[in-house]
Order: structure tokens, then sequence, then C-alpha cells
């Protein structure tokens, strides 16, 4: 179609008559929502997908365990691209051992190669911990990775100085990365915990979050006065300083030991919406152990915030500490004083799951209206979980799972958000729209302050309020010809 | 924290030469569990054809190959960018237990039908040949019905590393170039190949060789069209850079058209004037050599005041260089020495033993050799060599970083130009901001503490 720049509009035009994303900005053409559907025609294929294999979540949280080496059963390939694909993001030493599948592993099984993949690392890398998870291929020839690791250890003479062996299965033909992670952190629980009388602290499986989540988690829990083991915690590894010489591994992680306890813990906290049952670690907790399990979401926003303040009080019977409570005092008042700015602003968000469910809540708390929300997982509950995380979104709003950025960028064209929230590989969409990407999540390939970034507690949230809240202003500024020097 | 000592495997020992007389191995199937850092044949192959900018490529298989590959790479083109769109059939459980043929099938054809690219490439990713789909039989079914190429690439990772996947990418390319039944022979004509046009290098090679007297015929696969590669049987000589990845297509096209091939690499003074000289001697034109030499004085003219500064301050400063392919780490200690480095570190993942031989000579005794290393040898000898910069890819960035080293990427994420003469002002000024930083002073090893 047509629009008053004279050109013809993507996603529909050729190259040639395509209106640049300039022109764009200031004419909003596109094609009309009534054309097609809002995410335009259903594909076979999957363009740009918004979503990563399994095993690189997987990788994640081994990455998370003291002396861990995350280990890949399958073609060499696939640790090197999700190596490269975290470093991008992390810009952190992140190695991963691979088999190194050839011919004759796919013809008669990857027995061989794990087991001298794993002499190998044990050798070169003295790892506490070695960390496998399954590629597709492993899976679909059907190798036993719980044998063979069986196998390898009663093969071994001198037994004292093997490291643990866990295992994950993770084939990139299911789920997503987020399913991958937490598959990872399940079987981590299930192959470390065993029983014992119950010790008071705190277990947390804090989901697939930022190195600066993860160490602002460790300072709530310290300021509660209560102890607390996070699994998994890569806070240290993925974001640690520089050093004097290399080390194999990377320091911090939680320990092998106080994931082993986790059976014993006074109560879990699971930061999880989506979750099943079936790939919770907590849950696998209760039915082991009838630990006491809370799961709250991705505490992002004031209000999903306070329901994991609420549960922090509820298991140690301690007040929320007065630092948290002026902290969630200043950020109101940041509220009130730019709720203007934000009031009916249309918003697209995208990432994981769970993620997608803590950014549309606060989104919905400060005045955003979600216009779409989109997640390339597809575990069945996203729309069921945004509403009961953000009462002030319209039931009618999409929320739409298994969604790829191709479809995203139909949609945004059609919507005309004012912003869109979400990780990096938004950017392609945002420029040839026009619509600005406030980067937030995982994976932030383009800019520096990725595992730095912080989104969760009333501290994320007012560092998203800020961040978004500047950014209208700085649109309301720029796109007025007077050029107001106070907004 | 005590200094962990890295030790090298038993098995490794053989692909790593630290001085004194020559003995290596190399061009072995990547050691299980050393963490290489090579990749596997479908990063191969799709490395290769990757920049061909109006075909569409399809990855057969579950999501993470064609997530990775997803507009990873700064190849860019005169024209459309279909390349830089990422597409999967992202195979679930039901598709591997069924099959995924006739998901393929609908797959190519809906994407043919939006974006009508000129060619479709297929990609097979590791599980495809396990679970029997018949991925040729696919695409000669949707070439058929829809009147464009459609490529099956035979790019099943666990088949070898990058250098399996090259030559798929190769028999995938002939297919295209190898169709011309009467090729005329344009004058005084070369083929690019192997150049993947990163922040637009080709344009400026190109622009050498018109001046001088040359006409390109076609580029493998840097800013790469459907239609010109079909022509590359028209040009005299294929011109052939980067370590082989496309040499089995220069191969094959000297068999079937008669066209010789010559190796080229345009980094660093030195080899660009090389490759520029080859060109003329090779067609044995005084007019052309002429033009060579005319390009190449005005080119260094202007480059060598602009270095001055650069050398001056990097006079005597010590370099690892780590790359993918052989060819390149020759250039480069050339170009390092341009700017007054040293080069104590050198290897590549998928050299020879000859190319090794070879480097042993150029490079100064005591040079450290390494094939198909991994990030714990790349540390120690980092350390050892007290090096003040790593030139590699991002996968060895952090390395360098972690350890208070300045880095160079001269992989395919370049931002920069840093082929021709442009190209080694630029690789100057990237190698002076990362050396010259004021941070190193804090880093530990700088320092003077531990980290």
């Amino acid at each position: 179609m047509s629009c008053d720049c004279g050109k013809t509009c993507a996603p529909d035009a050729d190259a040639a008559n395509a209106c640049d994303a300039e022109d764009k900005a200031k004419c909003g053409c596109g094609p009309a929502p009534k054309d097609r559907p809002l995410t335009g025609e259903n594909f076979t294929a999957t363009r740009n997908a918004c979503k990563l294999c399994a095993p690189l979540g997987a990788c994640l949280a081994f990455r998370g365990i003291e002396g861990c080496l995350p280990f890949l059963h399958g073609s060499q390939g696939c640790a090197t691209y999700i190596r490269r694909y975290m470093i991008s993001h992390f810009r952190e030493p992140m190695d991963i051992a691979s088999s190194n599948f050839g011919e004759e592993s796919v013809v008669f099984g990857g027995r061989k190669n794990l087991s001298d993949g794993l002499t190998h690392v044990i050798e070169s890398y003295r790892p506490e911990v070695i960390g496998i998870a399954t590629t597709c291929l492993a899976e679909t020839i059907g190798d036993d990775v719980g044998m063979y690791v069986k196998e390898f250890i009663s093969a071994d003479k001198k037994k004292v100085d093997l490291p643990h062996i866990l295992h994950a299965s993770t084939p990139s033909y299911s789920g997503s990365h987020a399913d991958g992670y937490q598959w990872a952190v399940r079987a981590i629980v299930d192959q470390l915990a065993v029983d014992g009388p119950n010790e008071k602290f705190i277990g947390v499986f804090p989901g697939m979050i930022s190195p600066a989540d993860l160490r602002y988690l460790r300072e709530i829990m310290d300021d509660f006065g209560m102890s607390h083991t996070i699994a998994p915690d890569y806070s240290d590894p993925l974001d640690g300083p520089v050093w004097g010489d290399y080390h194999k591994i990377p320091a911090g992680g939680t320990p092998v030991r106080e994931i082993a306890k986790l059976g014993r813990a006074s109560a879990v906290i699971e930061l999880a919406s989506t979750i099943s049952d079936k790939q919770s670690a907590a849950s696998l907790l209760d039915e082991k152990f009838s630990t006491a399990v809370f799961r709250v979401g991705l505490p992002i926003g004031i209000r999903q915030s306070d329901k994991f303040h609420k549960v922090l009080e509820q298991i140690t019977g301690k007040p929320t500490p007065a630092k948290h409570a002026a902290e969630r005092g200043r950020l109101v008042d940041a509220y009130v004083d730019g709720h203007k700015y934000t009031f009916g602003k249309e918003v697209i968000i995208f990432g994981e799951e769970d993620f997608v469910v803590g950014m549309t809540a606060f989104c919905a708390e400060i005045g955003l209206k979600p216009v779409l929300c989109a997640s390339g997982g597809s575990s069945g509950k996203l729309r069921e979980c945004i509403l009961e995380a953000a009462p002030e979104v319209d039931p009618e709003t999409p929320i739409l799972e298994s969604v790829d950025f191709a479809e995203i960028e139909v949609a945004t064209f059609n919507l005309k958000p004012d912003l869109l929230l979400g990780n990096s590989k938004g950017f392609t969409l945002s420029r040839k729209a026009g619509v600005p990407l406030i980067r937030v999540g995982f994976p932030i390939h383009d800019r520096i302050s990725g595992p730095r970034s912080l989104h969760l507690g009333y501290r994320g949230a007012q560092r998203l309020f800020d961040t978004i809240c500047d950014k209208l202003m700085e649109l309301q500024q720029d796109g007025n010809d007077i050029g107001y020097t106070y907004i | 924290m005590a200094e962990e000592k890295i030790n090298l495997l038993e098995k490794r020992k053989a692909q790593v030469h630290e001085g004194g007389e020559f003995a290596m191995e190399a061009e072995k199937q990547s050691l299980a569990g050393s963490v290489s850092q090579r990749s596997c044949s479908f990063c191969g192959s799709r490395v290769v054809l990757y920049p061909i900018a109006d075909a569409i490529h399809v990855v057969h298989g579950p999501i993470g190959c064609a997530s990775y590959t997803w507009d990873i790479r700064g190849a860019l083109s005169s024209g459309p960018e279909l390349h830089r769109l990422s597409f999967s059939t992202d195979m679930q459980e039901k598709d591997v237990i069924y099959g995924g043929e006739n998901k393929l099938y609908n797959a190519i054809c809906e994407l043919i039908d939006e974006y009508k690219p000129s060619a479709a490439f297929i990609y097979s990713t590791c599980i495809i040949g396990v679970i029997g789909d018949d991925v040729n039989a696919i695409c000669k079914k949707v070439q058929k019905k829809k009147g464009i190429p459609v490529i099956p690439v035979d790019s099943e990772g666990f088949k070898g590393s990058k250098k399996e996947g090259y030559k798929a990418a190769c028999d995938a390319l002939f297919k295209l170039a190898g169709t011309d039944d009467h090729p005329v022979k344009v004058p005084k004509s070369i083929n690019i190949l192997g150049d993947f046009n990163l922040a637009g290098e080709i344009w400026i090679i190109k622009d050498y060789y018109e001046r001088m007297g040359v006409n390109v015929v076609c580029s493998v696969s840097g800013d790469g069209r459907i239609d010109d590669i079909r022509k590359a049987g028209r040009a005299h000589l294929n011109i052939v850079q980067c370590s082989g990845s496309v040499s089995n297509l220069a191969k094959m096209l000297e068999t079937e058209y008669g066209t010789p091939m010559s190796r080229a690499s345009y980094f660093g003074i030195e080899d660009m004037s090389k490759a520029l000289y080859d060109v003329a001697d090779f067609f044995d034109d005084d007019d052309m050599r002429a033009g060579a030499q005319r390009v190449i004085q005005e080119e260094v003219a202007k480059l060598v005041p602009q270095l001055a500064p650069y050398r001056k301050d990097l006079q005597g400063k010590k370099a690892a260089v780590y790359t993918g392919g052989a060819f390149k780490v020759f250039s480069l200690v050339r170009s390092l020495r341009t700017l007054g480095m040293d080069v104590v570190i050198a290897g590549s993942q998928t050299g020879s033993v000859e190319d090794y031989k070879l480097l042993s000579e150029l490079c100064d005794p005591g040079t450290v050799i390494l094939d198909d290393t991994n990030p714990l040898e790349l540390a120690k000898y980092v350390k050892e060599k007290d090096v003040d910069l790593f030139i590699g890819g991002v996968k060895e960035r952090p390395i360098a970083y972690k350890i208070g080293v300045g880095f160079c990427d001269h992989n395919h994420e370049r931002k920069e130009a840093l082929a021709g003469f442009i190209g080694m002002l630029n690789f100057a000024k990237e190698v002076h901001s990362s050396v010259m930083s004021p941070v190193w002073q804090f880093a530990p090893r700088r320092a003077g503490g531990q980290g």
C-alpha cells in the first residue's frame, strides 16, 4: 500500500520502493491492520526466531554452579555457537566443552566420545563439577547419557578425584532456552539434593535473570538476615573482575554442598510463572522431601516485588528491612513524578515468557499500555499468567506464544506502539518501524550494560522506570520544534 | 588465588610448536573435551554462503542453528538483504519422530512466495540425515514448482569441522557456477573468490582492480548475487582469498572451464600490493602493470605518513594472532611488522602442517605456533609471552580481556574494513586504540597485583 510519503511500505513492498525508517517515523506508514491479521500471514518456517535452543539455557544454569564446566554432548558447533552467543552478551569467558561428535559417533553412539571428553576435561580443567547437557543429535540417536556417566564413574579406579558429573536432557527440538534452563536446574537439584533434618535457610530458584539481579537478590536476602542458597547463581562467574592469572573456571557460583542441602531448606522460593510442575526444581523438592514451596513471578515492578517481599516476611517472620522499605518509598515517589509521561503510552513487550509476565505487570502498573505481549516460548500459560499479574491489561490484548520476530515486526507496523521493550534482537524491527527499543533481558548484544542491567525488585523497577521515562521525555522533546528546555 | 598451572594435554602436544626444530601435526579431528575454538560443518557452509544477498537461507533442523547465525556478520550488500534474515523449520519432537519433509516443503514454498528470492539454500543440520529426511528430493520438487534454484547444502554439523562445511558450500555454489554452457570469456577479467565483503571490503578491492584495468565478473560470496555466480565461468582468472574456504570451488571451475586460480590476501601493504601485481603478471599486460603500480603508489603515498604516529607508539609491542584459516595469519604477521610489532604467538583453527612450517619460518625464532588450540592453551601462552595485543574472533576476546590484554577483532564480526590500503590504516587505528588505552594500568597484570 502507499502512504503519505508517496512510497510503499514494508513488509509488503519490494526493497526499491519501500520507504526507509526515517520516512516512516514521520509519516507513520505501514499496512493497515485490517489488511491482514495482526502478525501477518501464518508461516510454516520460523523467521528471525524469538528464542534459542534448550542447551544454551542449560549451559547458563551449569555456569552458576561453583567449579562447574558446562559440557555439551553433541557436535562441536553447538558448544562454539553457544559460547559465542553468550560471550557477546556477558563479555566474560564462557568455556563449554564438547564431546565433538563425528560420523562414527552418530553410527555407533556417543559413548566413547563422552568418556574421552570427560577424561580430557578432567585432566585439563580439574573441575569440581561437570554439567552435561544433551543436544538434539545425541537425543535423536538415543544416547543414554545417564548410563554412560554411571559407566564412566564405575570404570574409574581412583574415584576420589572424580568431579560431580551432572547431566540434563535438553533436546533442542523441545521447548526453548528458557525451558533448557529450567530442565537443567531441576536435573541439578534432582542429582544433588539429599534428605536430612530441616535447617534454617531459604532456597531460591531465581530463573534466567541478570548477574546484577542475582547480586541484588543476595543483598535482599542478606538484609533479611536469613541464610540462603540461590541456585544457580552465575553472577560472579559471568560478571567478574579482570584477573592477574587466567582462571580455568571463573570463581563463584553456588557450591555443590549447598545444593545438596536444598532438600533440608525451611522453604524454597521459585521465581517463575509459566513453569510446569514437571520442569520445576521446587516442585521436585516438594515431591521428594515435602519442602515448603513458594512460587512468585519474577519480581519486576512494585506489585510483583511486594509479593516477593511478603513471602520473605512470611518465611522469616521479619518485616522488610528499612533500607528496602525506603527504596520502595522513593520508587513510588518517582512513579508519581513521572506518571504523566508514561500514562497511555503503548508498548510491545517480548522475551522469555516469565520475563514478559514480569515486565508486563510492571508496565501496566506505571500506566503504560501493553498492546502486544509476545514470546517464542510455548508454555500455554502466558495469557493466564499475564492477566493475573497485571489486572490493568485489557483481556482483549494480544498475548502470543510461539511468536517470531518477523511476526512481531508486522504487529509493530500494525499497532504503531510508542516503545518496544525486550532484548536486543528487537533492534532490526525497531529500526525498520522507527519505534525505539528499550533493551531489557537477554541477550543484549549491542550495548555494554547487559550483565549489569537490574530488573528485579524496587531498585530494578527504579532503574526501569527512569530509563523508560527518560526515553519518553526525550521523544517528546526531540519530536517538538520548539526545543523546550523544561519538560 | 594461587596461580593455576596450565599444562598441555598429552594428545595436544604434537599440535603445538614452541620453537626449536619444526615438527607439528595438524588437520586432525578436535580432541573430545578439549574446548576447541573450532566450529562444525554447518558453520563452515553457513559462513561461505551467508553473504549471498538475493537468496533465502533456510536452516532445516531445530531452532538453535538458525538463531545463532541470524544477522551474525557484517557482510554488506549493495542491494537486497535477504541474507540478513534467519529462516528455520524449527523442528519439534513430532517432526523428529514422523519426519520433517512436509514441513520443509511448505516452509520453502511459502518463503519463496513471500520473499521472491533468486534462489534458496537449504542447510541440513545434525539430525536431518539421522531421521532420514530426503532433502534433495524436497529441493528438486520445490525447484520444479517455483522455477528457481533450490539448492541443498549437505552441512550436518557432525560431518567434520568448518573445512568439510566449506566443501559442502562449494558443492552448492558449483550447482550455479558450473551450469554455464557457453561461457564467453570477458576480456582481462577475474572473479574475486573467498571474500565476504565484511564492512564493504570487497568494494575497496574491486575499486583497486578496476582502477588498474581489470574487469571483475563476480564475487563469491561477498555482495554475492545468484545470476553473477552463474557467470563465474566467464572470467580468465579466479583470485582466491581466505584459506581455502572456496578453494574447492576454484578447483571445480578450473576443471569445468579451465580457469586457473591464484591465491591472494588483501591484508597489509605487502600482500595487498602483491595481489594487484600478481594479476597484472598473470595477464602479462604492461598497461595493467602500470595501472597496478599507479594504484599502489597513490595509496601507499597517502597511507605511510598516516601510519607513522601509530608505528611510533606500537614499536616493540608483542602480539598473539589466532584465526580460522592460516592464510590470514601470514598477512597479520607482516601487517604487525609494518606497525613495528612482533608476533610471538601465531596459530589457526584449520591450517595445514605446510602452513605452519612456512609460518615458523616467517616468524621470529621462539614464536609459539598453535593448531586448533583452546582457551587454556591460549591463556597460558599469552601470559608466558606477556603479549600486549591479541588478534582473533569474539570467542578469543574474553581470554585476552580477562587477563588485561588488548584485543582486535579480525573475524567476521568486524565493523571496520581491514582489507586494502585503507584497511591497513583502520587496522593500525584499531590496534593502537586497544594497545594504547590507559585502562590496562588498572589490570592486575600491569598494576602488579593478582586477580
